[in-house]
């Protein structure tokens, strides 16, 4: 979960902390032709109801739109997310899904490489996020199984498409958001909901907890991968 | 300890707060502003919501030294001149109520929602207040009460 949650049922208890939300240079989404550049320390709120975001990477409004609740996309950041890197977050699986880089203040650092297990990413400490590249893809779709009550990906799946490639990023069923490319070998070849109908997880390396057992995230993750190929798919027809 | 100030209702407040003192803490403890209210330790249940600069936020996952500086309305800043709100008015005609527990912060949500969108449908009142529980009425009376304020801003 997010840090003052967290620091409230103490599971995380930092001795500092610095508040960013004076620095209007961390904030804001620049157009690019073949990518959207959103600053670190934009509110969820601003993605989800952003004329560019919608017209240019549809499926990227569809998620900021549903991180969980209205106040919490009044206030949550994408910096704040991707840093955090919640098994449940949603951003994890735009970052591997759409193979966006992260720029921070020291380096450049691709999506693939940068969630490294559970709550951990390849900041070092006292590397700051300072804004996230999403290349524009041909097509994509986000679609996920929320807890009711959290609304928390019990599992995400984000698939895009550009050229010859896909990508198919799972949030919400393991312990860090993946790629699962048997998926995205079938979608090249065929990039419909019937070609992955038959690709099926293991349960194994998932996470089992009171929401949902391991092997209902599994199955999960072929449903909600299905319904996002369906959404790529219908996104074009806007 | 650190000092901030900040305007709540209009009114300008300075104060001394912990790192760690909550938002909810000093509007309630420091402030006495009682109406917002603690529900869960878990920032879903939404009987906390205020406006911080002009946005509902859960005031109960918002640190006080964040505010320093900010616009903060609480329920009680909704009525002036002794008379409701009409969100406040439209909770009490449409009885959109019962305990009253999760009520200031359903209706600082829904103002928040009318704010932005003075003619929601019945999915967007809904999706909207997804972050504020209620254990009492059901929502149906919640959701009439939000369309009639949003038709009486409307001028309707």
């Amino acid at each position: 979960m997010t840090l003052l949650p967290a620091m409230k049922l103490r599971l995380n208890a930092p001795d500092d902390l610095i508040d960013l939300n004076f620095i209007d240079e961390l904030r804001g989404i620049e157009p690019f032709e073949d990518h959207l550049e959103i600053g670190a320390m934009t509110l969820h709120d601003v993605v989800a109801e952003s004329k560019v975001v919608h017209e240019k990477i549809p499926a990227l409004s569809v998620l900021a739109s549903g991180i969980g609740d209205a106040q919490v996309r009044n206030r949550g950041t994408i910096g704040g997310s991707i840093s955090n890197n919640d098994p449940a977050a949603d951003y994890p699986a735009a970052v591997l899904g759409l193979n966006a880089t992260i720029t921070t203040t020291k380096r450049d650092i691709s999506g693939d490489d940068f969630f490294t297990g559970m709550f951990d990413t390849l900041l070092e400490p006292g590397e700051l996020l300072k804004s996230v590249q999403f290349p524009i893809p041909e097509r994509a779709g986000y679609v996920k199984f929320p807890n009711p009550a959290s609304r928390y990906a019990i599992a995400g799946v984000m698939v895009s498409q550009t050229g010859n490639q896909v990508r198919v990023a799972v949030t919400g069923a393991g312990p860090v958001a993946f790629r699962v490319t048997e998926m995205e070998q079938a979608l090249a070849d065929d990039f419909s909901p019937r070609a992955i109908e038959p690709i099926h997880l293991s349960s194994e390396n998932l996470n089992e907890d009171m929401h949902a057992t391991a092997e209902y995230r599994a199955h999960l993750v072929n449903v909600m991968a299905r319904r996002a190929t369906a959404a790529a798919l219908s996104s074009e027809q806007d | 300890m650190i000092s901030i100030s900040l305007t709540v209702n209009g009114k300008a407040v300075s104060a001394e707060v912990h790192e760690h003192t909550l938002l909810v803490e000093l509007l309630r403890e420091q402030l006495e502003l009682t109406g917002t209210h603690v529900g869960c330790d878990t920032s879903q249940c939404g009987c906390c919501v205020v406006h911080v600069n002009g946005r509902s936020v859960k005031s109960c996952t918002f640190l006080a030294a964040s505010a320093h500086g900010a616009q903060i309305t609480t329920i009680e800043g909704l009525a002036s001149d002794n008379k409701l709100h009409p969100m406040q008015e439209a909770f009490h005609l449409h009885h959109g109520l019962q305990c009253g527990f999760c009520t200031p912060g359903v209706v600082m949500s829904a103002v928040d929602l009318v704010n932005r969108n003075q003619n929601p449908s019945e999915a967007e009142i809904r999706e909207w207040l997804e972050g504020n529980i209620c254990r009492c009425t059901g929502y149906h009376n919640i959701v009439k009460a939000v369309k009639a304020a949003a038709a009486t801003t409307r001028g309707k």
